[in-house]
């Protein structure tokens, strides 16, 4: 076989299962890719001996016919979620000597499906940010990069890169804004954000709370739906986990968009919107149009006051949920003639500047006398923002989008780090989905014309990644994205 | 509502951030610019519309209250900084 780590999961289990290859081969191939792509800087932590026994037990697996679901295929975990006996950094000089003592529940369902794990993925500082040049271990570089050193969004951006560049079958992201859509669309890869409480957050380093799910980062839609089949299950350790059937994704897959009513909204298409996000968006809704579904242009009103409301809630939660990291009881510690010194000294080293932003701001909306002007008013615009979508959705099946309004930055762009409200933009189409707490997918939908990935959104109902799953696996095939 | 440089401090002290002398009015300024963005938000009334906390409005379960996973001292004790006795160690607190 030529490559064997540039073929999906659902192919690659195809070949373990047939006895082409083995998991031995398959975890020792990407290994090597992973050295070769070090400069990529994707991985926080390797872990190729770990990997290779359990590739072995797959192996045996095999041999046995007791094969499970996922057995055998290589993934990379975001450094967000806790593995057991395996550092666990958040990607923060406060965490970066911490081996947690147990496994979250999503690298624990994964495991219990017979995955090997390659390691620890590069990822914003506590999951904040857009472009990954927050994490304390330097910033990832986009494969896609040519002359310059583009960036990977964020915040899961080494395990979008990573999935682009063949050194993991599929990565294991977070989304709290975008955090799994972003870099995905950046980096040519498909990822979901399935509805709030279809994945259990427990042992994932909590960031905001009401708004944070795990998903899967991968190389198509089918390879999605499969991971997030695993992934996903009601968790009584998660009191916002919820107790509803996963169905079996995959192969549900063979859908009809027939009749199926596709919304457009109009907010998403601003003045002064990117002409090539703009006709590649046309495109997408003309390929299922082609395949009988009717396009209809909806309405979201609040969308405008969507990224305020976030960057209210989401720093006010990070405050509340970083109170934590307290230099006593794990992570790193500066000592301090008091314990207020010890605590301060503590989380002003140990802390980045962008979490740190993150914290005051938190706190000061969070304080007596701005609750209600600030926080207050964000909640009661998160009901209007998630009231909106209701609206639409007994309008229309599913929402159709862009995933972002740019594509790649160079990394240490100037305009971006000037102001770190420019850098909030680029979020515009993704945060409103995580206040409503829809399940939303951004596959890839073609190249710009300096050679980038451009990503297409498509919003789904509560619960209803199965139409999602759907609809995305025909733009798909109609879009014809060639992967690195 | 522009916040002023005694704002910034007593918010990095609630925080448990230092903030350093000389970083005090470009962090005041920032601050502005990123709530001065957020009072866009005023320009909707929202005085009829009830806070949405959490978008799955299921009660919360309640289970018995036992012991689900103990005895780990030891692996919750291996990764604090100081710890003496089997107990996390602090900086003297009580005088």
């Amino acid at each position: 076989m030529s490559d064997i780590t540039k073929l999906t999961v659902c192919e690659t289990l195809k070949a373990l299962q047939n006895k082409e290859i083995s998991s031995v081969e398959l975890t020792k191939a990407y290994i090597e890719n992973m050295e070769k792509g070090r400069h990529y800087n994707a991985y926080i932590t390797e872990c190729a001996d770990k990997a290779l026994k359990q590739a072995e037990i797959a192996d045996k697996n095999y041999q046995s016919g007791n094969n499970r679901l996922l057995e055998g295929i290589p993934l990379g975990i975001k450094d967000l979620f806790c593995t057991k006996d395996i550092r666990t950094t958040a990607a923060s000089h406060i965490l970066d000597n911490f081996i947690p003592p147990y496994e979250s529940t999503v690298t624990q369902n994964l495991l219990n499906d017979g995955a090997v794990f390659l390691g620890k993925l590069n990822l914003d500082e506590f999951a904040m940010g857009g472009s990954n040049e927050t994490s304390y271990f330097g910033p990832v570089v986009n494969p896609w990069s040519k002359d310059t050193d583009l960036v990977p969004g964020g915040s899961s951006g080494g395990s979008a890169a990573a999935v682009a560049a063949n050194m993991c079958a599929a990565a294991t992201g977070t989304d709290t804004g975008g955090s799994i859509r972003e870099p995905a669309a950046f980096c040519g890869c498909t990822g979901i954000k399935p509805t709030y409480g279809r994945c259990s957050r427990y042992g994932i380093i909590a960031f905001a709370s009401s708004l944070d799910q795990a998903g899967p980062i991968a190389k198509d839609v089918k390879d999605c739906a499969l991971l997030l089949q695993s992934m996903a299950g009601f968790d009584e350790k998660d009191s916002t986990s919820c107790d509803i059937a996963v169905p079996d994704f995959p192969n549900l897959l063979n859908g009809d968009v027939k009749g199926l009513v596709v919304g457009v909204p109009k907010e998403y298409r601003p003045q002064g919107l990117n002409d090539e996000v703009a006709s590649y968006w046309d495109k997408a809704a003309e390929y299922l149009k082609a395949r009988g579904a009717i396009i209809k242009e909806i309405s979201l009103p609040h969308t405008k006051y969507a990224l305020a409301t976030y960057y209210v809630l989401a720093p006010a939660e990070a405050s509340s949920n970083l109170a934590r990291y307290d230099g006593i009881r794990y992570g790193f510690r500066a000592e301090g003639k008091n314990l207020d010194d010890l605590y301060i000294n503590t989380r002003t080293s140990g802390f980045g500047k962008e979490v740190q932003r993150r914290i005051m701001i938190g706190t000061y909306v969070l304080s007596a006398g701005y609750y209600d002007a600030y926080y207050l008013k964000a909640q009661k615009m998160r009901r209007l923002i998630h009231n909106d979508f209701m609206e639409a959705f007994k309008q229309c099946d599913i929402i159709l989008t862009p995933t972002s309004p740019i594509t790649a930055f160079p990394i240490g762009d100037e305009s971006m780090l000037e102001n770190p409200i420019n850098m909030y933009l680029n979020d515009v189409f993704t945060v409103s989905v995580n206040l409503a707490g829809l399940p939303a997918l951004s596959l890839p939908i073609g190249l710009s014309e300096n050679g980038l990935p451009l990503g297409m959104q498509l919003i789904g109902k509560p619960f209803d990644e199965v139409t999602v799953f759907n609809v995305a696996a025909k733009i798909e095939e109609d879009a014809k994205f060639e992967r690195k | 509502m522009a916040i002023d440089n005694e704002t910034v401090k007593r918010v990095a002290f609630l925080s448990r951030l230092k903030v350093d002398d000389d970083k005090i009015e470009s962090t005041k300024e920032e601050f502005n610019k990123i709530l001065q963005w957020i009072e866009e938000l005023n320009e909707i009334d929202t005085d009829e519309v009830e806070p949405l906390i959490s978008v799955n409005n299921v009660n919360l379960r309640v289970r018995n209250d036992e012991i689900t996973a103990g005895n780990c001292r030891d692996d919750i004790l291996k990764n604090a900084p100081s710890a003496e006795y089997d107990y996390f160690a602090v900086p003297k607190v009580v005088e």
